[in-house]
Formats: C-alpha cells, structure tokens, sequence
C-alpha cells in the first residue's frame, strides 16, 4: 500500500515540462493537503475492500474458522489457543477487524454499484427530457420533483419493507432514490448546450437523434455530475448503512458495516463498545474521506472560482 | 396570488392520489391482499368474510375507489398487533415525533448561524477552517452511531443521561409533551441532539456562504462607513439577509428530520411514529405501515405546500416565474 501512496504523492510534484491537463489538475488538487490525504484514504479503504480475502486475518464467514468459544473477546485479547484478536470478537466469535474489511468491502460496493446505475439511469432520462422538451420534459421532470419532494430515507425505507432484505434489493432501493438527482442536474445543463452551436452543427450533419444526445450533447454535461456522484457516493454508503442497521437493509449473512454496528447496540448497555465503536469508525472515515474528495472537486471544478 | 394557490393545491391533490395509488398497488396488489390484511392465524370463515368485505372479486378499479373512499373516512383497518385503529395508532405517537423534531430544529438553528457567521468573518483563519472542516464531519457522521456512541459516553461511561425512553412528561391540551416537565428533558436532550447534527452542519454551510456574500456588499460599507459597531452591523444587517435562505430551506428539512426521526427513536428507544414504524416492519404489522406513509406523505404534501405559499407572499418573483412555464 506504500507504494500507492508515493505514486499518488509523486504525480502532485508540481514540476511539469509538458503542463497537460491532467497534470495540472493533480497539481491543483494536490495544493490542498486535507484532500490530497482524504484522496489517499479513499485508495487505501478501496485497496482494502477489494483485497479483502488476502488481507483479513479470518474468513468471518467460514464457520470453520469461527469458534463460538471466543465470542465477545475484548481488544487485544488472546483466545484460549493463544490467537490474537486486535478489535476483539463479536458475539459470534468473529474477528472483529476481519468482520470490519469483509463489511467495508459489501458498503462500498453497494454504494459504488448503485451509484453507478442510478447515474446511467438520471443522466439518460435527464439529457432525454432536456433534447425532447415539451410533454417528454414535462413526465420526467413531474416524476423527479415528486421523488425529491420526499426524503431518501423514508422511500427506501418503505420499499425495503415490501421488497424484503436482500444486497440487490438494497441496490434498487438505492438506484431508485437516486437517479433524480443526477436527472435534474443533467437537465439543466443539457438544455444549456442544447442551444450550442455544435449542436445545431450535428443537426445539419442529419446526425441520428440518439447519436446526437449520447455522443455530443451528453460528454458536455459531465463535468457538475463528477462532483454530484462523488457526493452521492458517501450519500448512498451511509443509507445502506442505516437501513441495515434498521432491519432492513442486507441480510444477516452477509454483514455491511451498518450492519456489524446493529449487532454491537445490544451490547452498549453493558459497556462492550468495541463491536459497535470500530466498524462505526471505518464507517465515519469512509464517508468523511469521500465527502471531502467531493467538497474539494466542487471547489475546483466551479467556473466562478478559476483563476 | 389566488390562481397560483390554486394551481399548487392541484398539485399537491395530485401527489396524494398518485401516492395513494402507489400504496394500492404495492400493498393490494402485489402478493395476495389477504395475507397482508389478516393476521396470520385467521380462520378460513374469517378469510371468507374478508375476500366479500374487500370486494376482491370486483375488478381492480373498483377496488382501488373503494380504497379511497376509505382512505377519505379515515379507515386503513386495525392493527394486527394493537388490535386497534393504525390512523388513531400514528396520530397518538406522532405529538413525541413532532417535538423531537421541533427540538432539533431549534437547536440546529441555535448552533449553526453564530458558528456559520463566526467562519464566513474568520473564512481564512484557523477559525474558519476549522468550523466548515467541522460541518464536513458533521454531515458524514452515521446518524445511528452517533447516538450510539453519545448513549456510551454520557449514559454508560458517564451515567449523566438516560440512555432512552421518554422519561417524565407534561400534559398539554390533553397530549404529552416532554419540554412542559424538566424532568424529562434530561432524555429528550440525546436524541434532539443527534438528530440535531446533520442539520446543524446545514445551516453553518449556509449561514458561511451567506455572511461571504453579505460581507461584500454595499449596505455592509455602508453601515461600517456610518460608523456602527462590528455587532450592530453584524446581528442586524447580515443576520436579516442571511435568514432567508436559512428559513426557507429550514422550512422544507422539517419534513425531512421527521422521516430521519426513524434512526434516532430506534436508537433511542424515542416512542414517535419512527419507532412505530420500524416495529410494525418488523412484526409485518401492515395496515399500520400503511397509515403511516398515508399520514406522513399527507404531511409532507401539506408542508412543501405551505413553504411554497409563503415563499410566494415573501419573493415575488417566485409566482411569476412559476407563471411563466
């Protein structure tokens, strides 16, 4: 993991001989030294949740592996075979830290998956509604506003109830809750580029429709949606990780960070507060690091503060 | 004005009948009716008599006006658990939401515009960074961990807080309201407190971009130029135009802190309509889950509604550009 982090440090060097565009943003955004430690951090968790297998000390889900006698071990403390659990065991026997990477593995790729599908979902009705205008417009936009007119929470909350638990359910209850956003923010843009000349150049060129709205007028709209994404991103991760923590997010099979932190709440009262107080800590600096990604891209990627 | 009242009147009655319909099909239509409305252990006479009282054998559109017109008298049928009437069920619950709600707002708007103004003046020092760093925080923190964590601390480690419940309570216009008794603010304070966070890191952000703003402007020279102290300039003049935005938004997360009271009641074990909810879930108790989102969206419809109206009779130009498309 060292390595990532020289690389990353290395192509901040601001000593350019060619200034392309890219260097000159990893230049810009390596200025601010929070961001730049926030980026790494979202690599490292990352790095991490995808080597997850490697890396964790057990398979907390091989019951092989799990031994009920060494459930509820406080930090630091040795089973009775002399096996070291660093954040303890939960009540199962798992190791907590092994729990934590395997759960920070299923949040992210939560986040990220229905991330991704609720931007393809948005941006394509979003440009759709903004190219067609009239009636068109109008439905998606009717659908967009009825849907932001309620929080995220409660709609996922109510489809989870009549969907039941389940990883995929969770990602359709969050592509659903999500795609509006990226639908209004595309629209606004697009029917700025709408009136640009390349437009009208594409229409001369009796370019297909769908050519027109996917391969010129949407690439132009994408700039504000890196900044909404990376935003949701966090958004969507800390969703999944309440609805799990209500009872009805991902299954008991398959723990989430959200998750882990609901075992552990039956135990606070009795001041065992590592099963809930780790996972949340992993949780906190997952969302924390790609929100502050997402604040810095915003500061850098608004027209109004180029210099 | 009227024409415009009208119009959003309209929109808001279309919400609550595509709401309502969504309700239909999801809860009537998808899986069998029955099992969804009978409790489990209901005989084959009982079943019987149900399928004949829905009218099931009636085609979907009947059944869907019959819905409504129930819907119109208030009827979503009783609950499984209680045994009683789920509207008479949220409505009972709902004065311990309202005030957890209403609490938080308070101490969100309380927190956040001195800190918010306090980094918009400091924006480059130590200060400013350090509060809009803050608010960054303030927004990725898990909300249910939070209260976790806070129930650890103050009620575990510390013992100063109840760790939950609502506590002691005072009677008001025959509804229980836990500000009336200082005996039980002890318990509200917690959970207000948490669901307090998020927003509070809202109105710091707009509270900070506002007095940026407001700090550049001519009244501001103004004023300074006339030779009013920094306070005066400071708790009149930017705090006036700053509030607009503050209120407005504030205005429509109302709502949204209702809905997120979910996560802080089954924290801490708050008895509001969250908590019902999440119980009803739970135990499949679905006529109340039913008239909870019938309420709750009722509720929403009525307060966008309201911000909408008023937004209108304060800014002008809201009306006409609304007219305009």
């Amino acid at each position: 993991m060292a390595g990532s982090l020289e690389r990353g440090a290395g192509a901040a060097e601001p000593v350019p001989a060619v200034e392309s565009p890219f260097r000159r943003f990893a230049a810009d955004y390596s200025a601010n030294g929070i961001a730049l430690a926030a980026l790494l951090t979202v690599v490292v968790l990352a790095l991490l949740a995808i080597l997850a297998p490697w890396i964790a000390p057990q398979n907390p889900y091989d019951l092989t592996q799990i031994s009920i006698f060494d459930n509820m071990l406080s930090p630091s403390e040795r089973s009775l075979e002399g096996k070291l659990f660093l954040l303890g065991t939960d009540d199962q026997g798992r190791d907590m830290l092994s729990a934590m990477i395997y759960g920070l593995k299923l949040s992210l790729f939560v986040g990220a998956a229905s991330t991704a599908i609720a931007l393809a979902v948005g941006v394509s009705l979003g440009v759709v509604a903004a190219y067609f205008g009239g009636l068109i417009d109008s439905v998606i936009m009717r659908l967009v506003d009825l849907q932001l007119s309620f929080p995220a929470i409660l709609i996922a909350l109510i489809l989870l109830a009549l969907l039941g638990k389940g990883v995929d359910k969770v990602i359709l209850a969050l592509t659903l809750v999500q795609w509006a956003y990226y639908a209004r923010t595309v629209r606004g843009n697009a029917l700025v580029e709408r009136r640009r000349e390349y437009i009208e150049a594409a229409h001369c060129l009796a370019l297909p429709r769908r050519r027109i709205i996917f391969r010129h007028l949407l690439p132009n709209c994408m700039a504000p949606l890196i900044v909404v994404a990376t935003v949701q991103v966090a958004h969507a991760i800390s969703l999944e990780a309440t609805l799990s923590f209500l009872g009805v997010g991902v299954p008991i099979t398959e723990p989430s960070l959200g998750l882990l932190i609901a075992n552990g709440y039956k135990y606070i009262l009795s001041g065992k507060y590592w099963v809930s107080f780790f996972p949340g800590l992993l949780l906190l600096a997952t969302i924390l690091s790609i929100n502050l990604v997402g604040d810095h891209l915003r500061d850098l990627l608004n027209p109004r503060l180029k210099r | 004005m009227l024409a415009f009242v009208l119009r959003r009147l309209g929109q808001s009655a279309f919400v609550i009948v595509a709401m309502a319909a969504l309700v239909f099909l999801s809860v009537y239509a998808i899986g069998n009716p029955i099992d969804i409305l009978l409790a489990p252990d209901a005989d084959q006479q009982e079943r019987a008599a149900a399928i004949a009282r829905l009218g099931l054998d009636r085609p979907l559109w009947q059944q869907f006006l019959t819905f409504l017109v129930n819907l119109a008298q208030g009827d979503l049928g009783k609950s499984f658990v209680f045994g009683s009437d789920a509207v008479s069920l949220i409505l009972a619950r709902l004065p311990a939401t309202l005030e957890l709600a209403l609490v938080a707002l308070v101490l969100a708007i309380v927190a956040g515009i001195p800190l918010g103004i306090l980094a918009g003046l400091r924006s480059d020092g130590w200060i400013g960074r350090g509060v809009m760093t803050g608010s960054i925080v303030g927004f990725s923190l898990p909300n249910f961990w939070l209260g976790i964590m806070m129930i650890l601390l103050f009620a575990v480690e510390l013992k100063w807080l109840p760790a939950g419940g609502r506590g002691a309570t005072g009677t008001f216009l025959g509804l229980q309201f836990s500000l009336l008794d200082p005996a039980g603010w002890p318990n509200l304070l917690m959970p207000a407190l948490t669901l307090a966070i998020y927003k509070v890191s809202l109105v710091i952000r707009l509270a900070y971009a506002g007095t940026r703003e407001a700090m550049l402007q001519d009244y501001v020279r103004f004023a300074r130029a006339k030779g009013l102290s920094p306070a005066r300039i400071i708790g009149v003049h930017v705090l006036k135009n700053i509030l607009i935005p503050i209120v407005t938004v504030l205005g429509l997360e109302l709502g949204s802190m209702i809905a997120f009271a979910v996560v802080t009641e089954t924290v801490f074990a708050w008895p509001g309509v969250g908590k019902l909810l999440i119980d009803s879930i739970a135990r499949l108790d679905r006529p109340v889950i039913v008239a909870y989102l019938i309420i709750v969206v009722g509720m929403f419809t009525l307060i966008n509604l309201a911000v909408d109206i008023l937004y209108s009779i304060l800014d002008p130009r809201v009306r006409l550009a609304d007219g305009g498309h």
